[in-house]
Formats: structure tokens, C-alpha cells, sequence
């Protein structure tokens, strides 16, 4: 049983990466905007070019 | 009929414009997009015919956004504004692509869920208010904010409770494989030494992540506890706690049984459950927050040199004498001592048909100084005037209802005593009743609290509430406190306001046929040089008039245009020479030299749709009452022309505060639907409160519910959305005891395993889930 060790190892670290990930996004403020973002990609033209999604949102 | 191009609204076949448009706004924003070649937001946009259109107002109060500029560190300047009538991305794009265009400009940007838009450009190449105004003029209303005022702790709340139901997420689902495994292994023979290593695994993921992620429900127990109270998170922490710590017990001593997996998924759940409660609310509030400090200002006070000086309100003396000018906001309470004009008193009364006021005339804080210069006698200033009065009978009225407690926590009072009792019980009674040591006994009666811990209670309020407002703000209509839909559902009385609330809140032209179309173009020519509300609405009547030049305006009296034949005027009744006729409503006079003077009448119309909805109500066993500031005879006319039989005119606003606590006493639960800061005081003294949004920001803080759009249906429509919620509710509280009068007995007989309580505790959750979600579902019939 000893691939077990490793086996768990690397899922929990995997997992624990899934987690680091989203706490980021969390952070840099990709949650802001659910509507929007979910709009703004059907938009394919480059007429936005002054907004860019990584501006935190000055109400942090 | 086609709809105007620019708006979407219907254009009245009778007073087309240019080539299809309902106003000169809509054509002017029309022209101004395709002018930038930006077009293809007409393609791009998809309108719900329900929502508000896009309308330019012309109407809308002149702020000055220079005085809400910011300053960034890269020597930008900056502008934080909410934006009203943003409905699709297309929106979003056309408000970014306009600015994005304007020279200077550095970022724009919409965030399409809160409706804020942030601007930043270089102060050397644009100016604040032209650039608001571009946006002003495709027909979005602006407000101007404070970013590090406005909800930042709902927002850190908010973002907590996020990253814990990460952390909570992720543990659960790890554990659960372990878990899973474990189960597994009970059939297959796994060795005692394996098992005990995936329980020491589980051990070291579920302990920090309880740790962490269980902090909200923690903190919000201990205060409860700290003030003598229980609430649902008080046996909610029990179980998490005491699950986690006899499992640890367990593990150290190589037991069979650990509940890491129960305790991390059941707080998973609830945070599920709990961050779209927050979600859902917190947007309605950020509507509804802004009580900006527009109207703080300053008073100009005149001392007896005659000089002028900047004085704030609250240092003005008493019986000074204060100088207001055309178009200011009047900051304290007085008698007129000079001039004659008209005060726009909408913030007080909610009356939007302009007052006159001559010598001698009280006017108040708070009232716009519409048509000439006026001076003041100061009679009071600061917290004596009558505004700080109805802000502060707001406030008393406000905390007498934050003593309202909510269902969940009514339950959770009888129900958390029951459930310690019955842990207690089962505790003595294994010690007392078997040969078992007090260990076993122990972990039976700790299980009769995983068992019953609340899960499915914790849920059955939240989860009705997230899918009733959700289903409410999609037809614009947003619930601002979290008991607003059980106080609600309780309702049996609906008191209406008039102004604004049944009726549309502006003037309308209603009797054009009397006039005739060429004296009513004429009349319209000249009515386009003034700002006055009357004024306006004569030229919405007939916007194809072009405008006259040379027109003259005579401060209180009226619009003047000289002519070879004499002087052609539109006014006040005994300056154009009317005839004393008996009106209700208010008028407008237009003479030409040599002819009789014409009347215009207005009338500030009901909504579309008021008279079915109070029919409606009346047929749903709802008592209907009209409680009005206006007129006698106008209150009267409208209450009739409703149905309404009960109904009080010239009612101040504790005239309404009063009527409602009567209603109170006399056992009535009170819906209250008006806006205007006249009506604050009675929304927070009543039992459940409705404003329309076109109200203002004082009144929408004092309402429960804010809906928007041009009808008053969704008075109906939240009511009935309240009742069905508040039958799901307790659905599924009888669910979730159903549920716990199965598994108690099996609990306090010791018969638990980790198993049936993952599978109990899940099942009774989706249960509960699945039921609430029925009123996503279909149409609610009125009943």
C-alpha cells in the first residue's frame, strides 16, 4: 500500500493548488463583475481597450 | 405604432418628431451615437420592454460632479458614479466606448453587476462635467459616490464568507474520498493500521479548514450567547465543534467511527447557503445606500452691512436674513421677506408641481428656490428645521422595527434548548440504564447532536429567500432587509401615498384638445426657454414646436415673447389676463395680444396600471387606504377614480406616522408603498414598506423593498411572491422535523454511523433545496 503515500500526497496538493487559484482570483478581483464579464466576451472588437480586466475596483 | 429608435418606447402616432422619435432627447442620443459611429449598439442591445427605457431627462437635477472629483496618486483624476438604466452589456459597451473615445480619458470602466462606473482621465484634457454629461445625454442617469463610504463592510463580509466556503469546498472534498474509502474498507476488511491513517488524513485537513472556515458562524454565535440570546448558529458551532473534537477522540484511540466528513460538509452547505443570503442583499443595498450629503451646501446669509457671506447651515443665527438664488437649494427654514417665486418642494412633500411663494410664506430646508431670487427670515436652521425632524422620526420609527425577529431565530429559540436537552437525556440515560462506561454514552449523545444539527433548518429559511429575491430583482424588484418578505407575507393592510407612488410623480398636458395644435405650438415655442416643470411637460406634449427666439423670462410670473402686435405671454393666470375659473389642478395661461387667453391644465396622471392593482388587492382581502399631503379635492378625485373608500388628504408627515400606529394598535399589519422623504417616516413605522425607485435616496433607506419601472404591479407581485415564500419556509421546516423525528430516535438508540449521518444529513438538505426551489417554477396564481 505504499503508492498510497504519494497518490494522496499529490491529490491533496492538487487540490490544495485548485484552492491557492481561487483564492488569488478572489483577491485580484475577478469576481467583481459576473455579469458583466460573461457579456463582454461576446463583444470581439477592440473598442474597450481602456478597460482591463486586472484594475482592482476602487471600492477595495 | 413604431417604437422611437433611440428608447424602444411606443411614439404617439399624433406628434412624431423628425423621423421616428418620441422626444428631442432620444433624437439628439441618437444622432450622438451613430455620430461616432457606434451604431451598432442598436443591433447589439437587447431590451426587456419591462425595465425602464433609456430615455434622456430632461428633467434631471444639475449636479456638479467637479465637486466629486478624486485624486489618484498618478496625478489623474478620478470619478466614482452609479448609473442608472444600464439593462445589457450593450449598454456597458456604448458607456465605455463613448469615453473610452474622449481625448484625456485614461480608464472607463462598468461594472455591470453594481451599475458603477469608474472614470479616470488627465485633468489637463477633460473636464468632469462634460464628460458626464456625454453620458447624461444617451440617456443614463448618474449619481456620484464616495467609494470608501459605500459598503465596504457588507463587501469584506461578503468576501469572507467566499474564501471560507473555498477553503470549506475544498476540505470537503477531499475528506469525502477519504471518507468514501473508509466505508469502503468496512466491507472489504481494510486493516485497522490504513483506517486509521485516513482518519488522521481527515484529521489534518477538516481540523484547520473547520477552524478557518467556521469562524462566521462562530463569531455570530458568541455574540449571540454574549447577549443572552440563541440563534441558528449557536447548535450549528455545537455540532461542527463537538463533531470534530469526538472525532479527533476517536482517531487518537483508534475508534471505528470519525465524523470529519459530516462536520466539514455541513458547514460547506451552510456557507453555500448563507453567502448567496448575503449575495442577493447586498446588491439591493448598494442601490439603495447612497444617502449622498448633496444637499449639505452652505447658506448665504446677508448681514446688515448688506454684505454677503458663505455661512454653513448649522452656524446661520436665528432671524438672519439668507439669500437664496434661482435654482438653489433652500438650507434653512424661514419666512419669505423679499421676492416672489416657486419652490420646488418635492423632498419634503413629494409634491412635484412647482409652490408659490411670496412675502410671508414659510418655506423649508430642503425645498429648491425654482423662478427668482428670494430672501429669507431665518425661523430655523440645522437640527431645528423640518427636515432634520423627518429624518429623525424616520430614525425612531426605524429602530422600533429592528426589534422584529426573524422566523429562524424564533425556531432556533425553542429549538436549541429541545436539542441540548435531548443530548442530555440520551447522556444520563446511557450511563444510568447500561452497562456502557461514560465514554460510549458520551459519543451517542454527541451524535444525537450531529444528528440534529440544523442543517436543513439552516437552510429552509435561506434558500427560499435567495430564490424569492432572485425571482423578484429579475422584474426589478429588490429586497433591501432580510425579514422584509416574512413581514410581508404577514401583511393584511396597504396604505398607499399619492404623489409619485399611485400617480406617475409629473405633470402631464390633459386637455391639448380644448387648446388646438397651432396655439399649443406656439405655446410649446416659447414654454422651450424655461426649465420650469410645466413648462417642460407643454413642450413633451408637443415636441415637434420649435423653439422661439427672443423669449424673456419673467421671474414668478412667466414666459414673455414681444412681437410688433404686443407682447405674446404664458404664465400665471392673472398675468396673462385669465378669467377667474375655477380649477383643481395646476394651470398654465397663454395670451396673444387681441384674443382671449387660453388655460392649459395638467395633471400629475395615475399609474397605468393603479387601478387594477387596487382592485386586485382589494379582491386578495387586503385593506386599501390613501394617505396623502395633497389637496382635499385632488385626493378625493383620485381616491374615486381608484376605488379606494378610505383615504386622508393634507396629511403631514406625522399625520402619517400617527394613522399608522393607529392601524397597529388596532392589531393591523401594515404595508406602507409611497417615496419621498414626507413618506419616511411612516415606510420605518410600518410592518413591511415598499418605495418606488424614481423616489429619493432617503426614502428607498427607509423602505424594505425598492421597485423600479413604470407600473405598480410589483406591489402585487412582491406580495405574492412573500406569501408563497413564507408557505415554502415552513414547508420545509416541517421537512426538516420530519426528517429529525427519524433519525432521533436512531441517534439516541446509538445507532449512527458515519455513514447514515452523511447520508441522512445530505438528503434532508437537497430535500429542503428541492422544495424551495418550487417557486422558481411557475407563475404564482394571486390568491
Amino acid at each position: 500500500m505504499d503508492f498510497l503515500v504519494y497518490l494522496i500526497a499529490a491529490a491533496l496538493f492538487l487540490g490544495l493548488l485548485g484552492l491557492i487559484a481561487f483564492l488569488w482570483a478572489l483577491k485580484s478581483g475577478q469576481f467583481e463583475d459576473l455579469d458583466g464579464a460573461a457579456s463582454r466576451i461576446l463583444f470581439d472588437d477592440d473598442e474597450m481597450t481602456s478597460s482591463k480586466p486586472d484594475d482592482k475596483s476602487p471600492e477595495d | 405604432m413604431a417604437g422611437c429608435l433611440h428608447c424602444g418606447q411606443d411614439t404617439p402616432a399624433d406628434k412624431v418628431i423628425g423621423d421616428g422619435f418620441c422626444c428631442t432627447g432620444c433624437e439628439a442620443a441618437y444622432n450622438l451615437i451613430n455620430g461616432l459611429g457606434l451604431g451598432r449598439y442598436y443591433e447589439r442591445r437587447s431590451v426587456d420592454p419591462d425595465t425602464a427605457p433609456l430615455k434622456p431627462d430632461e428633467d434631471a437635477a444639475v449636479i456638479d460632479y467637479s465637486a466629486h472629483v478624486h485624486q489618484t496618486k498618478d496625478g489623474l483624476s478620478a470619478l466614482y458614479l452609479m448609473v442608472e438604466g444600464i439593462h445589457c452589456a450593450a449598454c456597458v459597451w456604448l458607456i465605455e466606448t463613448v469615453l473610452g473615445r474622449t481625448p484625456g480619458v485614461v480608464k472607463a470602466r462598468v461594472n455591470m453587476t453594481t451599475r458603477r462606473l469608474t472614470l479616470e482621465w488627465d485633468p489637463q484634457l477633460a473636464e468632469a462635467n462634460s464628460l458626464a454629461a456625454s453620458i447624461a445625454q444617451l440617456g443614463y442617469r448618474l449619481v456620484p459616490f464616495d467609494p470608501r463610504m459605500l459598503g465596504v463592510e457588507t463587501q469584506k463580509e461578503e468576501k469572507e464568507l467566499l474564501r471560507a466556503m473555498a477553503v470549506a469546498g475544498f476540505a470537503a472534498g477531499n475528506v469525502m474520498l477519504l471518507s468514501v474509502s473508509i466505508w469502503a474498507g468496512y466491507t472489504q476488511g481494510m486493516l485497522s493500521v490504513t483506517r486509521d491513517m485516513m482518519h488522521w488524513l481527515s484529521a489534518l485537513i477538516v481540523l484547520p479548514a473547520v477552524a478557518y472556515a467556521g469562524v462566521p458562524f462562530f463569531r455570530s454565535a458568541l455574540s449571540a450567547l454574549r447577549n443572552r440570546r440563541v440563534n441558528m448558529d449557536v447548535p450549528i458551532s455545537l455540532a461542527v465543534i463537538l463533531a470534530s473534537a469526538m472525532s479527533l477522540f476517536e482517531t487518537i484511540n483508534h475508534g471505528q467511527h470519525a465524523y470529519f466528513d459530516s462536520a466539514v460538509t455541513l458547514l460547506f452547505f451552510l456557507l453555500i447557503g448563507r453567502y448567496l443570503d448575503r449575495r442577493a442583499r447586498g446588491r439591493a443595498r448598494s442601490a439603495a445606500e447612497h444617502m449622498l450629503a448633496l444637499n449639505a451646501g452652505s447658506a448665504t446669509v446677508i448681514d446688515e452691512a448688506g454684505e454677503k457671506h458663505m455661512v454653513p447651515p448649522n452656524q446661520v443665527p436665528m432671524g438672519a436674513t439668507v439669500f437664496v438664488a434661482t435654482g438653489e437649494r433652500i438650507t434653512v427654514d424661514g419666512r419669505v421677506s423679499e421676492g416672489t417665486s416657486e419652490t420646488d418642494t418635492s423632498l419634503i412633500t413629494g409634491e412635484t408641481i412647482p409652490q408659490p411663494v411670496s412675502v410671508g410664506s414659510a418655506v423649508f430646508a430642503g425645498t429648491v428656490n425654482l423662478s427668482a431670487p428670494l430672501k429669507i427670515q431665518v425661523t430655523a436652521a440645522d437640527e431645528g428645521t423640518l427636515l432634520a425632524e423627518i429624518v429623525r422620526m424616520m430614525e425612531a420609527a426605524e429602530q422600533g422595527r429592528a426589534k422584529y425577529v426573524a422566523l429562524a431565530d424564533r425556531v432556533a429559540r425553542y429549538y436549541a434548548p429541545v436539542v441540548h436537552g435531548l443530548a442530555l437525556i440520551t447522556f444520563i440515560g446511557w450511563v444510568v440504564f447500561s452497562d456502557l462506561g461514560w465514554q460510549p454514552s458520551l459519543l451517542n449523545a454527541i451524535a444525537v447532536l450531529i444528528i440534529t444539527c440544523p442543517c436543513a433548518l439552516a437552510l429552509a429559511v435561506p434558500v427560499v429567500q435567495v430564490i424569492a429575491s432572485g425571482r423578484l430583482m429579475r422584474q426589478g424588484i429588490l429586497i433591501k432587509t432580510g425579514t422584509a418578505l416574512e413581514r410581508l407575507a404577514e401583511s393584511d393592510w396597504v396604505v398607499f401615498d399619492k404623489t409619485g407612488t399611485l400617480t406617475e410623480g409629473r405633470p402631464e398636458l390633459i386637455n391639448a384638445d380644448e387648446i388646438g395644435p397651432d396655439i399649443l405650438a406656439k405655446a410649446a415655442g416659447l414654454a422651450a426657454a424655461s426649465k420650469h416643470p410645466l413648462a417642460k411637460a407643454l413642450v413633451r406634449a408637443a415636441p415637434k414646436a420649435a423653439p422661439v427666439a427672443g423669449v424673456r423670462e419673467y421671474p414668478g410670473q412667466g414666459l414673455g415673447l414681444r412681437t410688433e402686435a404686443g407682447e405674446i405671454r404664458l404664465g400665471r393666470r392673472d398675468w396673462c389676463g385669465g378669467p377667474a375659473v375655477e380649477t383643481d389642478g395646476p394651470e398654465m395661461w397663454f395670451a396673444e395680444p387681441g384674443k382671449a387667453p387660453v388655460q392649459i391644465r395638467f395633471e400629475d396622471r395615475l399609474r397605468v396600471d393603479a387601478p387594477e392593482v387596487v382592485a386586485a388587492l382589494k379582491a386578495q382581502g387586503y385593506g386599501v387606504e390613501l394617505l396623502s399631503g395633497d389637496r382635499e379635492a385632488v385626493v378625493v378625485k383620485a381616491a374615486e377614480g381608484l376605488g379606494i373608500e378610505r383615504f386622508q388628504a393634507q396629511c403631514t408627515p406625522a399625520d402619517k406616522r400617527q394613522r399608522l400606529e393607529t392601524l397597529a394598535n388596532e392589531g393591523r399589519k401594515v404595508v406602507m408603498v409611497g417615496d419621498g422623504l414626507n413618506d419616511a417616516p411612516a415606510l420605518a413605522a410600518a410592518h413591511a414598506s415598499l418605495s418606488p425607485s424614481s423616489a429619493i435616496d432617503v426614502s428607498q433607506t427607509a423602505a424594505d423593498v425598492v421597485f423600479q419601472g413604470q407600473k405598480l404591479s410589483p406591489v402585487l407581485e412582491a406580495l405574492a411572491v412573500s406569501k408563497r415564500a413564507d408557505r415554502l419556509v415552513k414547508q420545509n421546516f416541517a421537512l426538516a422535523f420530519l426528517y429529525n423525528s427519524i433519525t432521533i430516535p436512531l441517534a439516541v438508540a446509538g445507532m449512527i454511523t458515519p455513514l447514515v449521518a452523511a447520508v441522512a444529513m445530505s438528503s434532508s438538505s437537497i430535500v429542503v433545496i428541492g422544495n424551495s426551489l418550487r417557486l422558481t417554477r411557475r407563475r404564482i396564481k394571486s390568491e
